[in-house]
């Protein structure tokens, strides 16, 4: 794939720190739109075997900013996110329409490679998924693959600082992975992800196999990451969202007159304004409780 | 208020342990379904006991040093099955490198990296499907044809070691894919989305995590070539082997050579028969150990 403006390692990550810190305290909104867009989504479509699944996305998510995509089960959020580094394609019968522009360039171009996507732009899944190997080889297995092979000890000692997990594994490198706890699996997976150094990290429900505690500390890391990555959250959880994210994104779901189900974007503003005054009645229903 | 309540308790109570106490007296039915099942494991374990007890009998006296050491002969004292047992091993180290890794890609293929909605792939699953259930005798008369007679092998070791490796391979195909199978989806997904490729993934993490379930069914398929025999005289394993085998000589091994002995008049060679089965039994019961101890060793909860 032709390198878009924004390669791993030639730039130095979180652009603009200073704004940043100052900027997630106090008004959220004013530097949100000024941050650079990193996915430009338009008119965003897929279908599952011929049925459509979701529509008509319009949404732009931006740099150092963390986007949490919430709404009501099928409302198409996962499937959203597994657009934005093409693991749909996983998906035999999955088709994507319209277009995903990241950094300017469409992730669906004739010439994009979904591997080289992926390599940029990490994941997290919703069930902690450790290979079943020692706890430095799982976070070796994307540097590994990647060759990026110089400095390997170091790479991971970092990775595993930035997840916020390398004082509880530090003496236990070589010990298998699956002997971790749930939550600690979880931030293995994101020491994992961020090993690869991607630009954005997509996490679904990242939280929903754990305990409030360890779902404290991941929310704790996804604040942190933001100085760094750009992130994007579906969750189930709307406190969670209101939490941890700058800007949420309501989708919901469509009924059609044959009784299909179609998942469509409704809202996307800066958090604080989806849970207090949504300028779309069925966003008020939804993070009132209230659900219609 | 307190009287009736207290009533209905204790009919309440009474009824529960009438319905506990029912549960002590089966019914005839039920004795005689429990019976029927006893009795039909025990079939089963007698006759596998009084085989075991016979063979153990008239064999042990005959299992000694010569029995492993010499050659067949036609005198008892000195008669023994080390050509056969040479023979068995090479083909098991001929199978170990042929029909293995060609099952094993072959499950990887079609797990892994096959189109599964295309009528070929389906049509070559139903033919592996098919092909574990053909009587092995046909695969003699296959290897008889194609090996011996169509390349112009001959009645040798690798002719026999080949034609049970294509016997071998539905088998540990079946079981390797399911091995497979049992690899969690969410590992592939991990590492799809760290850029790694398809073919990555399978090989630092998918097949790696199969490794034991598709060496518990390796060796399984491994140990039923061993014993096989039919094939193997179709194909013309010999019966009468004084030297040791190479690859491309005649051969006989255990199976056939234990078979040879039995028809045998002599009484001495009904024993060493029984010895060369105690044999080719704790090799058999090694293997499939081994694989048990595979299995548990590495056995994964995911």
């Amino acid at each position: 794939m032709d390198a878009p403006p924004t390669t791993t390692g030639t730039q130095p990550r979180g652009l603009q720190p200073e704004t940043m810190a100052g900027a997630s305290n106090e008004s959220i909104e004013l530097p949100m739109d000024q941050r650079e867009v990193v996915f430009d989504c338009r008119e965003l479509g897929v279908r599952y075997a011929g049925v459509r699944a979701l529509r008509d996305v319009d949404l732009n998510i931006h740099r150092n900013t963390v986007t949490a995509l919430i709404g009501p089960s099928g409302c198409g959020k996962s499937t959203f996110l597994r657009c934005l580094n093409r693991m749909n394609d996983l998906i035999p019968s999955a088709v994507v329409d319209g277009a995903c522009l990241y950094h300017d360039e469409d992730l669906y171009g004739p010439q994009i490679d979904a591997i080289e996507v992926r390599k940029r732009i990490g994941m997290v899944f919703q069930k902690p998924n450790p290979f079943p190997k020692s706890i430095y080889d799982n976070v070796a297995f994307g540097p590994r693959v990647l060759g990026m092979k110089d400095g390997l000890d170091d790479r991971i000692e970092q990775a595993l600082r930035r997840a916020a997990l390398w004082d509880e594994v530090k003496d236990r490198l070589r010990q298998g992975a699956l002997g971790l706890s749930g939550g600690q699996q979880q931030r293995l997976c994101i020491a994992r992800a961020l090993a690869v150094e991607p630009d954005v990290i997509l996490m679904d429900e990242p939280c929903s196999a754990l305990d409030p505690i360890s779902t404290a500390a991941i929310e704790d890391l996804m604040t942190d990451l933001k100085s760094e990555y750009t992130v994007v959250i579906v969750t189930h959880n709307m406190q969670q969202a209101a939490r941890v994210a700058d800007m949420t994104a309501f989708f919901s779901v469509d009924q059609g007159e044959t009784g299909t189900r179609c998942g469509v974007l409704i809202e996307v503003d800066s958090t604080e304004k989806i849970f207090t005054k949504p300028s779309n009645e069925r966003t008020e229903a939804y993070v009132t409780g209230r659900f219609g | 208020m307190n009287g009736p309540t207290r009533t209905a308790s204790v009919h309440a109570t009474r009824a529960v342990e009438r319905s506990l106490a029912g549960r002590r007296h089966r019914s005839l039915a039920a004795s005689v379904f429990l019976v029927y099942l006893l009795f039909s494991t025990l079939v089963g374990l007698v006759a596998l006991f009084v085989l075991l007890f016979t063979i153990l009998r008239d064999g042990l006296p005959y299992l000694d040093p010569t029995l492993l050491a010499n050659a067949p002969s036609a005198n008892p004292a000195l008669a023994g099955a080390r050509p056969a047992i040479i023979a068995s091993v090479m083909i098991a180290l001929v199978l170990i490198a042929t029909a293995l890794p060609i099952a094993i890609a072959t499950a990887v293929y079609l797990e892994e990296f096959a189109p599964k909605d295309r009528w070929w792939i389906r049509l070559i699953e139903l033919n592996i499907q098919n092909l574990a259930a053909i009587p092995s005798i046909i695969f003699g008369i296959l290897g008889l044809a194609f090996l011996v007679r169509g390349l112009g092998l001959g009645p040798v070791l690798l002719a026999g070691a080949l034609i049970l490796g294509l016997q071998m391979l539905p088998t540990v195909i079946i079981s390797a894919r399911e091995a497979l199978r049992a690899v969690p989806d969410s590992v592939r997904q991990g590492g799809m989305a760290l850029g790694a490729t398809r073919l990555q993934v399978v090989w630092r993490e998918v097949l790696p995590a199969a490794i034991p379930g598709i060496a518990t069914g390796s060796i399984l398929g491994l140990s039923r070539a061993i014993g096989e025999t039919a094939p193997l005289l179709m194909v013309g394993a010999a019966t009468f082997v004084s030297y040791n085998p190479g690859l491309l000589t005649q051969y006989t091994v255990l199976p056939i050579l234990i078979y040879q002995w039995i028809k045998l008049p002599q009484a001495d060679f009904q024993g060493l028969a029984a010895a060369a089965i105690i044999v080719l039994l704790a090799i058999l019961i090694t293997m499939n150990g081994f694989a048990i101890w595979m299995r548990n060793r590495y056995e994964r909860k995911w």
